[in-house]
């Protein structure tokens, strides 16, 4: 009798620490997931500040049609880019935003353009969502990070090979990723 | 660091419970003492349930309402709005209600009984006097409170403090137009037992304002480190909170709607330190946060 209880209760605890543990598993790794999506949704806010941008630039200064061309392009491409894969889409996150800081050079000799509350607001837009791209990559890494610590450790280990919860990935910064572009106030 | 968070909300709810049971105390000390009865014990049990209740789930609105904050127009404070949402996206948490207190000394306060229910208050010296990175350090600051689960406790002290106050206060006018009447009764009913309790609830009811205050400096001190800390966490970047620490050490305007009440929940200590000098050691057992030189220091480590 004594015996059957026993088992009983090591059955049911052992059960109770085999949901416990899909459970965590389960709810990191959609964390991961929201993560990464994350990324996606601040590039493309990026991406949808921009024509405002040049807009309002070109107001101001449309013989500058160089360097806006060359914004336009950069978008474009980056946009594009986000089908393609991760090291791609990176490169062209790149280029553009090179070609955004030579706009923001190029408005240092335009007083009534620097003096815009339009221009302003875009660029104060535009420096935070550069951040927010930058948090939200952070955000995904320490995701990960506490994702894999948990599918690679007792008891999760388990239920992970037993459910195939795959390890991810780091997002790497690609040489030159890491630098913010630095806009002249 | 989620360990930490799930330490922090055990130890919260110890705190709160503590709390009640203070509350409670108070209540039937102040129930025996004045020959309540059975009526008056139902009377203070709905008492401390009801204000604990209310101190949950209002505890923010007060404090809100004690600094004077109103809430922040998104295209007006732009900036506050955009560095609050990034370091949510880099904490996970959902962007709380953010508020400006029309006042020109740098300050920033907390509160909220839940992430989901917070809201991050600023004033408009601070909007004023931090560049970005520095704001971006308060701000960082601010949001770990609400994700450590600092801001319920922080918060419910302000309402329980008060009420245990004010509890603590109507008795002894009680008892001094009364003229202590309920007390002596005991005194001539030959029952020393009866007289011990009196003692010792009139000595309780003293200082549970006291405790209770006492209680919510120590929660508050240890939890700014933790703060400090986590908040550099998020934005990976230290000189920012450094230099933002310096320039509130460096400015020596009081916050004008901060009380005694409220003081533990701002940033840094917003009552004036320069009118109470002379006894060192003693002050600092008041103090609501740990000397900003410290915890400049205590950066500097990471």
């Amino acid at each position: 009798m004594v015996a059957v209880i026993v088992i009983v209760i090591v059955v049911v605890l052992a059960i109770l620490l085999f949901v416990l543990a899909f459970n965590s598993a389960v709810r990191l790794r959609n964390r991961v997931d929201s993560a990464w999506s994350q990324i996606s949704v601040q590039l493309e806010r990026r991406h949808d500040l921009i024509p405002n941008l040049v807009e309002t630039v070109k107001g101001y200064a449309a013989h500058e049609r160089q360097t806006l061309e060359a914004v336009t392009n950069a978008r474009t491409g980056a946009v594009q880019a986000q089908q393609a894969g991760p090291a791609q889409q990176a490169q062209a996150e790149n280029v553009l935003t090179g070609a955004l800081r030579q706009l923001f050079a190029l408005s240092e000799r335009y007083p009534d353009l620097k003096a815009n509350q339009n221009f302003l607001a875009l660029q104060e837009e535009l420096t935070s969502t550069e951040d927010r791209i930058a948090y939200a990559r952070q955000f995904y890494n320490d995701s990960v990070q506490s994702y894999n610590t948990r599918i690679q450790t007792f008891p999760t280990v388990l239920v992970a090979g037993m459910f195939n919860f795959q390890k991810r990935e780091f997002f790497e910064a690609e040489q030159g990723t890491a630098e913010v572009p630095t806009v002249q106030f | 660091m989620y360990e930490q968070i799930a330490a922090n909300k055990r130890k919260t709810a110890g705190l709160v419970a503590l709390f009640v049971i203070l509350l409670f105390a108070v209540g039937f000390i102040f129930n025996y003492l004045l020959k309540g009865g059975v009526v008056g014990l139902v009377i203070v049990a709905i008492i401390v349930i009801a204000s604990s209740f209310f101190s949950y789930f209002n505890s923010d609105k007060v404090a809100l309402r004690i600094a004077h904050a109103q809430p922040a127009d998104p295209t007006e404070y732009a900036r506050y709005h955009n560095l609050v949402e990034g370091l949510c996206i880099a904490s996970g948490l959902p962007k709380p209600r953010l508020y400006i207190v029309d006042d020109p000394a740098p300050n920033a306060f907390s509160t909220g009984r839940n992430p989901k229910h917070a809201a991050v208050a600023v004033t408009t010296g601070l909007l004023e006097k931090m560049n970005r990175v520095e704001l971006e350090g308060v701000l960082a600051h601010e949001l770990s409170h609400i994700r450590n689960y600092d801001v319920l406790i922080m918060t419910l002290a302000v309402t329980m403090v008060g009420i245990i106050a004010l509890l603590s206060d109507y008795f002894l006018r009680i008892m001094f137009w009364t003229g202590g009447r309920a007390g002596r009764d005991d005194n001539n009913g030959n029952n020393p037992l009866g007289i011990v309790f009196a003692v010792v609830g009139f000595i309780l009811l003293i200082f549970a304002p006291i405790i209770a205050t006492l209680m919510q400096f120590a929660v508050s001190r240890r939890r700014e480190y933790q703060a400090d800390a986590s908040g550099v966490l998020l934005t990976r970047y230290p000189p920012g909170l450094i230099s933002a620490l310096e320039k509130l050490k460096a400015d020596h305007t009081a916050t004008h709607f901060a009380s005694k009440a409220t003081a533990h929940l701002w940033i840094e200590e917003p009552l004036d330190k320069e009118t109470n000098k002379g006894d060192t050691k003693w002050n600092h057992l008041f103090d609501t946060h740990p000397p900003i030189d410290d915890r400049i220091h205590a950066l500097e480590q990471m």
